[in-house]
């Protein structure tokens, strides 16, 4: 339970960070490292150099717009849950980040290094998918945005490779007349999630569902966003079957059976789940579009 | 160009006091706590962020010291279990309200987890508004992340209580002290 021996570097700049990575195959980038380490430790990765972010200034901001939120790099799970700012732009991250593993964990982990990590368990990546969020990369050619659906290739996977380092993460912000809900099932708060979902539903001035939209945890192999509107598009808020919608859901969805649920019973609780977070969603959407937001 | 190490030497305000050690970089925060600075009330259990035994305070906050390289906390401070009592400057210590709320409510029992639990709770306890009555969602909150295989939770969280009360009290009676 020790790691295999690596060599270790903490540049200063982003541009010696890439020399570093391009100067050595297996060397790996190092931010919160709540997911790396234990890997390292339990001798699933042994990368030959890591190399650690955490001294480059400038990778540590949350930008808020009214178009959305950028995260930097080295922001902490933490920081992010206790961001109002944020949370008035995307009110997901909040919720999101709420049931991201436990408060020690959150104040070092990094919701982008989450994201590059790719975890199809993980929140801060299908949050990413149901904002219709990106990323930006920082290679030695250049920078670039990745959207998410370019980006998750499968579990722990992707399509970033070669000396890279995610720069930061886009959140978009949320439409007007929405609201949104976030909810996990796990065998004990803070542990991986058995099932989680994240929806987003949308009315129109009259108050009827213009759209909903779910992204799942722990179902697929990466993040997807499956919309529901057919559902339940048209009908007044107060009115629209939301049971009918994880019905839709759960044929949706193809999840795989493990040590911890069945398949049978992780489609189970995507119905639940989605029934459940929708309607929270709809009411706060009901109560935006009341406000005038 | 930056340069790639395999040992370095670090400096680290450890339970309120500068040390200096060379480590190896691929070691833990939690090896170099136990077997270069001899403070081995941190515990380690699962070694990979599960059990929350090794848990440590680094600038203040509750971290896993297992899922933290030694040579990330150069220039840190770090707060072990062994740092959360005060001096009483009669040559003694006085244990951190939690501390004495673990005794009070028997909230250990072999006493392996205790470390992470203890400063797990003290950071958060000592975060919080104190003249706040504290809420079961928060002592939920606070012991979440810790694992107790003698399964003393129910007292573990009494001993929360326990521990909110008194800096409850603590407050209530500077207030009035101040105020007379």
């Amino acid at each position: 339970m020790k790691p295999a021996p690596f060599g270790y570097a903490d540049p200063t700049t982003v541009e010696d960070a890439l020399d570093v990575l391009a100067a050595d195959e297996g060397a790996k980038v190092l931010a919160g490292g709540q997911s790396l380490l234990p890997l390292l430790s339990m001798r699933l990765a042994a990368p030959t150099t890591l190399v650690d972010i955490n001294r480059v200034p400038g990778l540590d901001g949350i930008e808020v717009t009214p178009d959305g939120v950028r995260v930097g790099a080295l922001v902490r799970h933490a920081r992010l849950l206790h961001s109002t700012e944020a949370a008035a732009v995307q009110p997901l991250l909040g919720r999101a980040t709420a049931n991201v593993a436990h408060p020690a964990i959150r104040n070092r982990g990094t919701t982008v290094g989450s994201i590059a990590h790719a975890d199809p368990s993980g929140e801060m990546t299908s949050v990413l998918a149901l904002t219709d969020g990106s990323v930006t990369v920082a290679t030695p050619g250049g920078r670039e945005t990745i959207g998410w659906r370019d980006l998750f290739v499968g579990p722990l996977e992707t399509s970033v490779h070669g000396p890279a380092v995610v720069l930061d993460a886009f959140f978009p912000g949320l439409p007007e007349r929405s609201g949104t809900a976030f909810a996990e099932i796990a065998r004990r708060k803070g542990d991986y999630a058995v099932c989680g979902a994240g929806v987003v539903v949308t009315l129109d001035a009259d108050r009827r569902v213009s759209s909903a939209r779910a992204a799942y945890l722990s179902v697929g192999l990466v993040p997807e966003v499956h919309d529901l509107s057919d559902a339940v598009a048209g009908k007044p808020v107060d009115s629209a079957d939301w049971a009918a919608a994880g019905e839709l859901a759960r044929g949706l969805v193809d999840p795989d059976g493990d040590l911890h649920a069945s398949a049978d019973y992780r489609r189970l609780l995507v119905g639940t789940l989605t029934e459940r977070t929708l309607a929270t969603a709809a009411a706060e959407a009901a109560s935006r579009a009341g406000a005038g937001q | 160009m930056t340069s790639i190490q395999t040992e370095r030497t670090i400096t680290v305000v450890l339970n309120g006091v500068s040390r200096e050690a060379t480590v190896p970089v691929r070691w833990l925060l939690s090896d170099a706590l136990r077997h270069e600075f001899g403070l081995t009330g941190t515990h380690v259990g699962c070694e990979h962020g599960v059990c929350g035994s090794c848990t440590v305070l680094v600038d203040g906050e509750p971290t896993r010291s297992c899922l933290v390289l030694a040579v990330q906390v150069d220039g840190h401070q770090v707060t072990t279990v062994e740092g959360l009592s005060r001096p009483d400057h009669q040559g003694g210590q006085v244990l951190h309200p939690v501390q004495e709320a673990f005794r009070e409510c028997h909230a250990l029992q072999c006493g392996f987890c205790t470390p992470g639990f203890l400063t797990t709770i003290a950071a958060g306890l000592d975060a919080r508004d104190p003249a706040v009555e504290i809420t079961d969602e928060e002592v939920d909150e606070l012991v979440g992340g810790n694992l107790c295989r003698c399964t003393g939770y129910a007292n573990i969280k009494k001993a929360c209580r326990h521990a909110a009360a008194t800096m409850r009290a603590d407050v209530a009676t500077k207030a009035q002290d101040g105020a007379r």
